[in-house]
């Protein structure tokens, strides 16, 4: 009987599926060994990022116009403060942020506006948008000054300048950084992440600003340090980008309160949460922030800007972006300045090589579908990704076969199936009770499905109406 | 040998009388007092559970409005029939509302609208519109994947050829199922004798309606001079109907540019 048991094959597969976890993740959270450092779960999907990462970044050609939308961050959009017919500065504000969660704009080139209109958003709607037509001279803003050494500035007053500089998450969520950085006194944090794990595939456009100015983001993890007041702080990076972190360890040196972490080459290592889980060993509560597990979190380029802001007075009006994908002549990273239309950068790529099928503002895995190449570069915009149409076909879905891949490989440990199921049935209590709001919609599970089930989709509409139902509860109760 | 078989029955059926005394006495105790109209007005609706008056099924409707919470006329299956049987079991006058049914108020089909982009994926309105508003070019359009269609329980609404949804008059009981699952809130509920309506949703500005759809309503407000009732209002670039103060007359219909106006045939 035993015997039976032991060479049935099938049963064989299920042991091996029950305990692989345990075998491939058994990473050991201890900051001081040089080990390197993961979370449970994720995937590891083609990388495809030696394309461009061995191309050097370049800085893209001067714009001749852009149009830069009042809405470039989360949170509440801008108002311009510009009008047709004024000229700008480079670095002008033209946006005043409306709310906390919000971040002032600023022009991008030096120029006349051409129109403040509503423009094509790389959201599928039409935004509120300021066209610039540039002089060609990138006149400087006169009322711009360097802020000089960080260490004369207090906390409170160091956030107000990331503020004013309009600096948000480059990572791709475009959070507010001044709103990360303002810590609830009832929160205790004790160091600050930087994420250069740049777990999305194709794009390199963290790792090329690694490479090229490790000095800028060691020293913006400095004055974020000193902003929340901690005396610790880590750069996360996956050990698939070796020269990165030799860069940015000789660029610590000889500071002892910053450590590079070394992460395993898996995604999504770069998801908040699942960063202060490899690097901290604790994990975010259901519903909470990265406070709630006493970090802070930011992007490589995030800090590497509020270093420029503090040694130049620069505000955010450009960034690091790769443009790859098999539908691109000569895909490359380069910098490009806000504003820029998609195009143009193609363009400068050599334009396309075979006809493109999807083109992807951000990176496959979480980045958003365009509709249009006219749509402009965003603070946030860290990839294009054209794809030709044979490789961005997607396959047809079948049943589930409830095979469990999801729930194994989810890094969040929900369970995708069930979440996904109940989302498509619109029993939107039951996706509340599987903690359908704690999804990061990272698309590890769609991406491992063997039946190619559109999970991150259906839980996506899931998750909509879950909040809208917690706010009709929120009324009711009132 | 007999007393075997005497004790048992003697202490089982005595036990039996205590127990069935016991009952009584707590049946009579703690008895739930039900108002008698409730499964009065129960028997009356339909009971076909949808949900449409917005109580979960028709138990909690009928108490609902025993107890004055929901009007008598408040099933909107029902319609005038329920409500006056309801009435009567309450003793009250229910007022006759004018039937209403579902209406699809886009024409952008497949000839009218444009594309921008293609939308693979699952087969869902709700999931399409995330992935930028959806893959047409009117960001107000029907999308026409059908989500209202699965969401009908009385098989009024199929998906018509030109890739918009049908209603079905006959079958429509208007419980606004459809309405609500709509992400882009296409679907409104209309009185039944209403055959003039405005099938446009688009507040853009008129250049852009006409650049995304041939039959939009581009807000020139040729109908609001036309009307003789001066029922029609345009707020954000769209003509509205009021329709207690329509007559039907049609006049908007004629003068409409684009035809964004439709007269229904039934």
């Amino acid at each position: 009987m035993y015997a039976c048991i032991k060479n049935n094959p099938v049963f064989f597969c299920f042991i091996m599926l029950k305990y692989h976890h345990k075998i491939y993740e058994s990473e050991v959270f201890d900051l001081q060994s040089t080990d390197i450092h993961s979370f449970k779960g994720g995937i590891h999907p083609p990388y495809n990022k030696e394309r461009t990462q061995n191309v050097a970044a370049k800085v893209a050609q001067e714009p001749n116009v852009v149009t830069i939308p009042m809405s470039l961050h989360i949170g509440a959009p801008c108002k311009p403060v510009v009008k047709k017919g004024d000229s700008v500065f480079l670095g002008q504000k033209i946006g005043e942020a409306t709310g906390f969660v919000s971040a002032p704009i600023h022009a991008s080139v030096s120029g006349t506006v051409k129109a403040v209109a509503q423009y094509p958003h790389p959201n599928g709607n039409n935004v509120m948008s300021v066209v610039i037509e540039s002089d060609g001279k990138n006149t400087v803003d006169p009322e711009i000054k360097p802020y000089g050494d960080f260490n004369n500035y207090s906390s409170k007053e160091i956030i107000d300048i990331i503020k004013n500089a309009g600096i948000v998450g480059m990572g791709g969520a475009t959070f507010p950084t001044h709103v990360k950085l303002s810590i609830p006194p009832d929160k205790k944090v004790d160091c600050v992440i930087l994420n250069g794990a740049e777990c999305e595939p194709y794009l390199t456009a963290d790792y090329h600003l690694m490479k090229l100015r490790p000095e800028k983001v060691v020293q913006g993890l400095r004055i974020a340090m000193r902003a929340v007041g901690v005396q610790k702080g880590f750069i996360g990076i996956e050990d698939n980008k070796p020269d990165a972190i030799e860069k940015i360890q000789s660029a610590i040196l000889p500071d002892e309160a910053i450590e590079v972490v070394i992460l395993k080459t898996k995604y999504p290592q770069g998801a908040e949460k699942q960063l202060i889980m490899a690097v901290t060993g604790r994990e975010v509560p259901s519903g909470g922030l990265p406070a709630d597990a006493g970090a802070v979190v930011m992007n490589v380029g995030t800090a590497a800007q509020v270093a420029t802001t503090f040694e130049t007075g620069m505000p955010l009006y450009k960034r690091f972006l790769t443009c790859t994908g098999d539908a691109v002549k000569d895909a490359c990273t380069m910098e490009v300045k806000v504003g820029v239309p998609l195009q143009e950068v193609i363009d400068q790529c050599g334009g396309f090589a075979n006809d493109p099928g999807k083109i992807i503002m951000g990176g496959p895995m979480m980045g958003v579908a365009q509709f249009s190449t006219n749509v402009p570069v965003m603070k946030g915009t860290s990839g294009i990704l054209c794809l030709t149409k044979a490789s961005a076909e997607i396959p047809e879905p079948s049943a589930c076969i409830r095979c469990g891949h999801c729930a194994n490989v989810c890094p969040i440990h929900l369970q995708p199936l069930y979440m996904a199921a109940y989302a498509q049935h619109q029993r939107w209590e039951k996706c509340e009770e599987f903690h359908i709001l704690d999804c990061i919609e990272c698309g590890s599970c769609a991406f491992s499905c063997p039946a190619k089930r559109t999970l991150v989709s259906s839980i996506r509409v899931g998750k909509r109406q879950v909040q809208a139902l917690r706010k009709q509860r929120a009324v009711k109760n009132k | 040998m007999i007393n075997a078989i005497l004790i048992p029955v003697v202490i089982l059926g005595v036990m039996g009388l205590i127990f069935g005394a016991g009952l009584a006495v707590a049946a009579k105790k703690f008895e739930v007092k039900q108002d008698e109209r409730i499964p009065l007005v129960r028997a009356e609706l339909p009971g076909a559970n949808c949900g449409g008056c917005g109580y979960p099924g028709c138990d909690a409707m009928a108490e609902a409005i025993v107890k004055g919470e929901a009007p008598a006329n408040g099933c909107p299956v029902g319609g005038a029939k329920v409500a006056e049987a309801v009435g009567k079991i309450l003793g009250e006058e229910v007022s006759e509302e004018e039937p209403k049914v579902a209406s699809v108020l886009c024409s952008g089909d497949c000839d009218h609208a444009p594309r921008r982009a293609e939308y693979y994926g699952l087969k869902d309105c709700n999931e399409a519109v995330i992935a930028n508003g959806g893959p047409k070019d009117c960001r107000f359009g029907c999308i026409g994947l059908g989500s209202c269609v699965n969401a009908c329980m009385f098989d009024a609404l199929s998906m018509g050829e030109k890739g918009l949804p049908v209603v079905n008059i006959e079958n429509c009981t208007a419980c606004g199922k459809c309405a609500a699952t709509c992400p882009k809130s296409i679907i409104d509920l209309i009185p039944k004798s209403q055959v003039i309506h405005v099938n446009c949703q688009s507040k853009e500005k008129g250049k852009i309606v006409r650049s995304s759809c041939s039959v939009g309503c581009i807000g020139c407000k040729a109908c609001t001079k036309v009307c003789p009732e001066e029922a029609i209002t345009v707020t954000d670039n769209l003509a509205k109907i009021d329709y207690e103060k329509c007559v039907q007359c049609g006049a908007c219909v004629e003068k409409c540019p684009t035809g964004a106006i439709v007269k229904e045939i039934r």
